[in-house]
């Protein structure tokens, strides 16, 4: 009888909610196949994977594949470059920014705040295609860059920025501080803007001035953003995507600009090693998630909060 | 008051300080821009001109050529259409899914709300990653079709979520009022929410629409063989790569022979970057309010 009952209710709402159901379940339905069924491609990596060939007439490989990886000297050179570009940007897409905020919320004049804002956060809806071709066009050896630094006579001869490979990270991360560095200070600036006035006045009444507010009242006042980002950028580091190096990268420079999603595209996808490629995918989701954990684990133990 | 105050005690630090960062900022401003004002000015200098170096911030020789040849050329008008196709269909596509699944999930009494929106939260942090991606696109037949563009990415958990804590800010009385009126769920949406909505479905339309413009590498992937289906900014990443791979000289621009004898590469380049660019710059500027407070709007709430 209760059983009968409760039935009745759950197809009542049923009912009830039929058009919240239509206009949700639909769509989870399509994310399942787009987001979900990729990740049954992991055991692609298991295998030695033939396209056209049914699931269960594959020829598993055990954890061959991952061997192989371990065993690739360009393995390590790659991971090196996701890690070292990736804490590169950390430090600085992450800093400036801040420090960019702090200094846009000291000026006076409206108009010239608000050009400059507007000007900042510009880059940021370009696509890197362009930025990378407006940073190719400015450090070429006929470029302003190098003009300028021949003027100032801080070198005799034009630098070639986009030919040595020990300079293609800090390339990258200029560009990177280039493009983002007003962007990501929108969310800091929110935050500062947030900060009780009060707290201000009573400092400057105790004869603080700009620079003991900025450091005593500001930068604690926006802590809790700053850990937030800084925890889910942590998470992000093997994530760094491909794109960046890819189009500022040529073939002289490819030891320092190949990453993890690059190796993918090269000895996965273009040569038909699926499995080889899935491989080196699934590496990378499980060091990102790990750092991801790790970080929000020593954050958790900080301040008693969780980001995740 | 506080200026005042300020005024009071360390007035000459205060006075350089404020020298300091307006020229800080004047700074940051050129150099932000500088670039873009660079390669307009080549793109409508005489490319016999431009060789000669030294354009800075406008044309010396004006002339439109740069633009007519690209245009007549190569398949770029394809590539314009296609980059603008895909633009409106994705943006109309994203909003109509964003928006109904955020109403549903704004919703408290909805019963699958804690499934959908853990169904969602969950493709924020994790992938499948690029093999199983793109195997799971060649089963689906979609390799080399224009879909491609728009099904995929057709769900954006982080649309849903800006949206619906926009929707929970707006006040309950209105749905419930309406409800006694004996409107159904979908009549709520369409006829209370949506209109309410306008501010917030401006961010996400601006969002979705950058993304889609500025998309090459879905292009790349999937429909590299078909030169039907290909993209403004593909178009451009093929003329980049080839010219910087081949050190800048003449020649090796994609497009045919016809089109590097008339304009030089760094000509073509330039005004396709230009043509891939202005769109944003001309939309940018009326909409900067919206995406500020949208983006502010997203990351309190997540």
């Amino acid at each position: 009888m209760q059983r009968v009952r409760k039935g009745r209710t759950s197809l009542r709402l049923l009912k009830e909610q039929k058009w919240l159901f239509l206009m949700s379940v639909p769509f989870v339905l399509w994310v399942f196949l787009f987001n979900y069924v990729p990740v049954w491609g992991w055991t692609m990596a298991f295998q030695n994977f033939r396209p056209g060939r049914a699931f269960g007439d594959q020829e598993w490989a055990g954890l061959s594949h991952f061997a192989e990886l371990f065993a690739d000297e360009r393995f390590y050179m790659v991971l090196r470059n996701t890690l070292g570009m990736s804490l590169l940007s950390l430090l600085v897409g992450y800093t400036v920014p801040i420090a960019f905020a702090l200094l846009l919320n000291e000026m006076r004049g409206k108009v010239f705040k608000r050009s400059i804002q507007t000007i900042a956060y510009l880059p940021h809806f370009v696509s890197w295609v362009i930025v990378a071709g407006l940073v190719t066009k400015m450090l070429s050896v006929e470029g302003i860059v190098n003009e300028l630094l021949m003027l100032l006579h801080l070198t005799d001869e034009p630098i070639q920025f986009m030919a040595k490979e020990h300079w293609f990270w800090g390339v990258v991360t200029m560009s990177d501080m280039w493009k983002e560095t007003g962007w990501n200070s929108i969310i800091f600036l929110a935050a500062i803007v947030g900060i009780d006035p009060e707290l201000h006045e009573a400092a400057t009444m105790d004869g603080a001035g700009r620079f003991r507010r900025m450091w005593h009242i500001t930068l604690p006042g926006i802590r809790p953003t700053i850990m937030v980002m800084l925890i889910l950028s942590i998470g992000w580091l093997t994530s760094i995507g491909f794109e960046k190096q890819y189009l500022l990268g040529n073939p002289i420079v490819s030891d320092y600009s190949e990453v993890l999603d690059l190796y993918v595209l090269n000895y996965g996808i273009k040569v038909g090693r699926y499995s080889y490629g899935t491989a080196i995918g699934i590496f990378n989701s499980v060091v990102s998630i790990m750092l991801l954990l790790i970080s929000n684990g020593i954050f958790k133990r900080m301040t008693k909060e969780s980001v995740i | 008051m506080r200026l005042a105050a300020v005024k009071s005690g360390g007035k000459t630090t205060d006075r350089i300080f404020m020298a300091f960062l307006y020229a800080l900022m004047t700074l940051v401003g050129i150099v932000t821009l500088y670039p873009f004002v660079n390669i307009l000015a080549i793109s409508l200098n005489a490319s016999e001109d431009t060789v000669r170096g030294g354009i800075y911030l406008w044309p010396r020789v004006f002339t439109l050529d740069n633009y007519r040849t690209i245009f007549q050329y190569s398949n770029l008008l394809t590539a314009f259409g296609n980059s603008v196709l895909r633009t409106l269909l994705g943006t109309l596509a994203g909003l109509f899914s964003a928006s109904l699944i955020a109403y549903s999930l704004s919703r408290k009494d909805f019963v699958a709300r804690r499934f959908v929106s853990l169904a969602l939260a969950f493709t924020l942090y994790f992938s499948g990653g690029l093999v199983p991606v793109y195997m799971l696109i060649r089963d689906l037949n979609l390799l080399n079709s224009f879909w491609v563009y728009i099904l995929p990415g057709l769900v954006s958990a982080w649309n849903v979520f800006i949206l619906r804590s926009y929707i929970d800010g707006l006040p309950y009385v209105l749905q419930e009022s309406a409800k006694l009126d004996g409107a159904n769920d979908l009549q709520i949406f369409a006829k209370v929410i949506l209109p309410l909505c306008k501010p917030v479905l401006a961010t996400i339309a601006l969002f979705l629409a950058v993304g889609q413009w500025n998309a090459w590498f879905d292009t790349f992937l999937y429909n590299g063989g078909r030169t039907s289906l290909t993209t403004l900014q593909y178009e451009l990443m093929k003329i980049l790569q080839n010219t910087s791979a081949s050190s800048g000289n003449s020649g090796a621009v994609h497009g045919g022979q016809e089109l590097a004898n008339r304009v030089s590469p760094e000509s073509i380049r330039m005004s396709i970057t230009i043509v891939a660019t202005v769109p944003i710059l001309v939309v940018y500027p009326f909409l900067q309010n919206y995406f500020v407070k949208g983006l502010t709007l997203g990351a309190v709430k997540s």
